[in-house]
């Protein structure tokens, strides 16, 4: 492939422009990090951090660029089709756009916000150290973080997959999507996948064997129990993703059949394995929403949960459900009325488990004293306007009448509506709600409010007109439309709702600017008095959690204790084993991101030694050996004496 | 190390260690979860053979019975070596974990070369979806054993070195958990697809 090839999305002014405007921030970034000589500090503080806490940040600040990248594709889509006959996207650009809008926001937004969340509040919530494996947790960020970045310099060198986010067969194939492009797709996914599947084992076993002593399963707090849930998910799904994307590399890279249209090959085996794991990845960026919701709504309301054993059994059964229900996604594919009859009622029946949790946050606010914080606005915001997501989502589910809203933009309307109030309110509901105990002050809760309002605002507006305009028949992925389908003021509408929602988001950044230099520095580490055990600590957390691992007798532990007087922290301090910090994550992680981008390009003869090297790195784990380190009594004495501000 | 528990057997002795069991426990799920997509695939193309050959024009009996006898035989001599470590004697161990991997470097050997007789019978991973999925399904679990030639090996040098303490028994039991579990994949793929195909 010549230079000319490989370098030619370039010619499009756009990207160039693009391109040159993240060469110019890039530049700033490192050259700022080298003046301020801040790259050793991160370098030995984050980028080869165990610490949970660190890599949950670390997750939480790609997440939010991510947003902003897809966000202002999303934008570029809107003001694309806002007009009739308008001239911004050509069509392929605009193919390129909503293809990595979706790849963009659901595996390197949403997932790594989740994770990152996951991170942060866990093993607080469950008084543990670290996670189980702490240097394979930092191993999965480096490896997300590299699939993110192949993602993101496809538009750059090569040209960026074009084939929608599912890349259906048999478009994606080498026939009709022949360059690179979808290359990236695989590669992306698969190398951030990977990272995924360790980060759901990590979890499954930290939840499950970590636990402070005395905290039996009832007693779980709830986010901890949807993120339970949620990993065991991960470790089922994520390997049929990893399988999925290894048959398309080698449909696409070395001629094999599996989805071809000759040879026996069968193009619906793809849509069957993406589904398979597609749908339960969409509980697995919704359910740990609900239980940040749970954690809101009830310390904002001043009670306990209301139902914790129907939240969890709902739970159980939502995971459940999720595998059985892949094929609603086409209905319209033609597998028969027998097959499209039982997904109809699975998919139905997941509306039951949901009611339930619905009434379950209704019913513990009721009675209870309601303290409006910005947390509690999107907790609030999100029953309403999900339960609009939901019963679309019914009606979709009725596989005689998907046909008349398959691919339209009724279809993209109702999955906004369930993913935004649900999957990003609730990211931004534990955002705003950890935030102080990840640094030590509180985001502003005056422009909080307002961002809150114009997400809201915005949404409603961008997504509403989306409802009528697929049921008069605009279907989705199309660049443009004539003026005579009467479609343009409705389109203009979503716009303008766009660009508010726009600006709520861009919000977001200026508060942690305004907060960083205005916000009162917190001296306790319960700002919002608070139930869970991770309040329980200092703020930040010292890197050691706790000092002395509380015990559990109850549910809300951490509550009662507060209530009675107990101390939970009453005990002798000893010397607390941690895990050392490690480059080596980060270094095979690189390896690892070269090995796959020449494998994009079928350069095998640099792939070989460079997959030897991985190998080595694994080798020299095995070989290592690594006992820790001990923080000593008095060290952690001192540090909390400090925290308690005596001194 | 911390918290020694003198009530268990070495390889479970600290709270890594167990932590490490148990993962390894969940990961193999996800290995579950692999083949049977692999399978699945399988039997999905499996009459969707094209213009090339079908399996029974494929498979023959002869490394068939060899790599069935060296594979298992591998999983009892590992077994073997996982009792030597309980018992505490490193040579016994060390015998029968090398013993072990010279029964998957045959049972490698034999399927590459069932692999050619394949190719030589027309069948390349190109020829069809069949012979697509035939060579991925056999060739991913060719590779696990492969991987774990190497593994196994370090793990053998470890134990040579550092002689059988928590954590070199450790890693030598997790191994034999790998190894175990891609004896049971290979029950499966004797099952469904050479005896199935051979019929």
């Amino acid at each position: 492939m010549t230079l000319e090839i490989l370098f030619s999305p370039l010619k499009e002014p756009l990207i160039l422009g693009t391109a040159i405007g993240i060469l110019v921030g890039g530049i700033a970034m490192i050259a700022g990090i080298t003046y301020f000589k801040k790259w050793t500090w991160l370098y030995k503080n984050y980028f080869t951090s165990v610490d949970h806490k660190k890599i949950g940040i670390m997750y939480i600040f790609v997440a939010l660029i991510m947003l902003f990248k897809g966000g202002i594709e999303a934008l570029l889509m809107r003001a694309q089709t806002a007009v009739p006959q308008n001239k911004i996207l050509d069509s392929n650009h605009y193919n390129e756009i909503f293809t990595t809008h979706g790849v963009l926001m659901i595996l390197f937004v949403a997932m790594p916000f989740v994770i990152g969340l996951m991170n942060v509040a866990i093993p607080l919530q469950i008084g543990a150290r670290d996670v189980a494996f702490p240097r394979l947790n930092l191993l999965s960020f480096w490896l997300f973080l590299v699939g993110c970045a192949l993602l993101n310099i496809s538009f750059i060198i090569g040209g960026s997959p074009n084939a929608g986010w599912t890349s259906y067969f048999p478009l994606a194939g080498i026939e009709f999507s022949p360059g690179i492009q979808n290359n990236y797709y695989a590669w992306s996914l698969q190398i951030a996948g990977i990272g995924t599947l360790a980060t759901g084992i990590n979890f499954v076993t930290t939840i499950i064997k970590m636990r402070a002593p005395g905290m039996t399963w009832m007693k779980i707090p709830m986010f901890t129990w949807s993120c339970l849930i949620t990993n065991v998910i991960i470790t089922f799904a994520f390997p049929v993703l990893t399988v999925a994307l290894v048959l398309m590399t080698l449909d696409r890279q070395f001629g094999t059949k599996f989805f071809a249209m000759t040879d026996g090959g069968m193009d619906m085996l793809w849509a069957n394995l993406f589904w398979v794991w597609g749908h339960p990845e969409v509980y697995i960026v919704i359910l740990p929403a609900f239980g940040i919701f749970s954690e809101v709504i009830a310390t904002f309301s001043r009670k306990n949960l209301f139902g914790y054993g129907s939240m969890v059994a709902s739970m159980v059964i939502i995971s459940l459900l999720s595998f059985m229900v892949w094929a609603h996604h086409f209905y319209t594919m033609g597998h028969g009325v027998l097959v499209n009859g039982v997904f109809s009622v699975t998919t139905m029946l997941i509306a039951v488990p949901t009611g339930v949790k619905m009434f379950n946050w209704l019913l513990t606010m009721r009675h209870g004293r309601i303290t409006f914080t910005t947390p509690m606005l999107y907790a609030l915001g999100f029953i309403p306007i999900f339960t609009i997501g939901g019963v679309t989502g019914v009606m979709l589910a009725m596989a005689s009448a998907d046909y008349q809203y398959h691919n339209t933009l009724f279809l993209v309307a109702h999955f906004h509506y369930v993913l935004i109030p649900g999957t990003v309110f609730g990211l931004l509901a534990g955002y705003h709600y950890w935030w102080p105990k990840m640094f030590n002050f509180r985001l502003n809760e005056k422009i909080g409010k307002v961002g809150f309002w114009m997400i809201v605002v915005g949404f409603n507006v961008t997504f509403f007109p989306m409802f009528i305009l697929g049921l008069n028949g605009a279907a989705r992925r199309m660049y443009t439309y004539s003026e005579s389908t009467g479609y343009a003021p409705l389109q203009m509408l979503s716009f303008i709702g766009a660009l508010v929602l726009v600006a709520g988001f861009a919000s977001l950044v200026y508060n942690i600017y305004y907060s960083i230099r205005y916000a009162p520095r917190e001296t306790n580490g319960d700002p919002w008095d608070a139930r869970s055990l991770e309040w329980a600590t200092h703020s930040p957390v010292p890197e050691y959690n706790f000092a002395i691992v509380p015990q559990v007798s109850q549910l809300d532990e951490f509550w009662y204790a507060k209530k009675e007087g107990r101390d939970l922290h009453a005990g002798k301090i000893e010397d607390i084993h941690m895990p050392n910090n490690s480059g080596a994550p980060l270094w095979m992680s690189v390896v690892m991101g070269l090995l796959t981008f020449f494998f994009i390009f079928n350069q095998f003869m640099i792939v070989i030694p460079l997959a030897v090297i991985t190998l080595l790195f694994m080798a020299y784990r095995s070989f290592e050996i690594d006992e820790g380190h001990h923080i000593h009594a008095h060290e952690v004495e001192e540090t909390e004496r400090r925290m308690r501000g005596d001194r | 190390m911390s918290k020694h528990n003198n009530s268990v057997p070495l390889e479970y002795s600290t709270e890594e260690n167990d932590l490490k069991i148990f993962g390894f426990w969940v990961f193999l799920g996800a290995e579950i979860v692999l083949f049977a997509t692999l399978f699945t695939v399988y039997f999905v193309l499996v009459d969707r053979t094209g213009s090339g050959p079908i399996g029974a024009d494929l498979f023959e009996l002869k490394p068939l019975l060899i790599e069935t006898f060296l594979l298992l035989t591998s999983s009892f001599t590992i077994g073997l070596g996982v009792h030597a470590m309980r018992l505490g004697r490193v040579k016994p161990m060390i015998f029968f974990y090398v013993i072990t991997l010279l029964l998957g470097a045959g049972f490698v050997a034999t399927e590459v070369d069932e692999f050619l007789h394949f190719i030589h019978e027309g069948a390349t991973i190109q020829t069809s979806a069949f012979t697509s999925s035939l060579f991925t399904l056999l060739g991913t679990h060719g590779a696990h054993v492969s991987f774990g030639l190497l593994w196994g090996t370090a793990i053998i040098i470890q134990v040579v070195r550092h002689g059988i303490n928590a954590r070199t028994a450790n890693k030598a039991f997790i191994f034999s958990l790998y190894w175990h579990f891609l004896d049971v994949v290979w029950i499966f793929l004797f099952s469904f697809i050479y005896l199935k195909g051979m019929m």
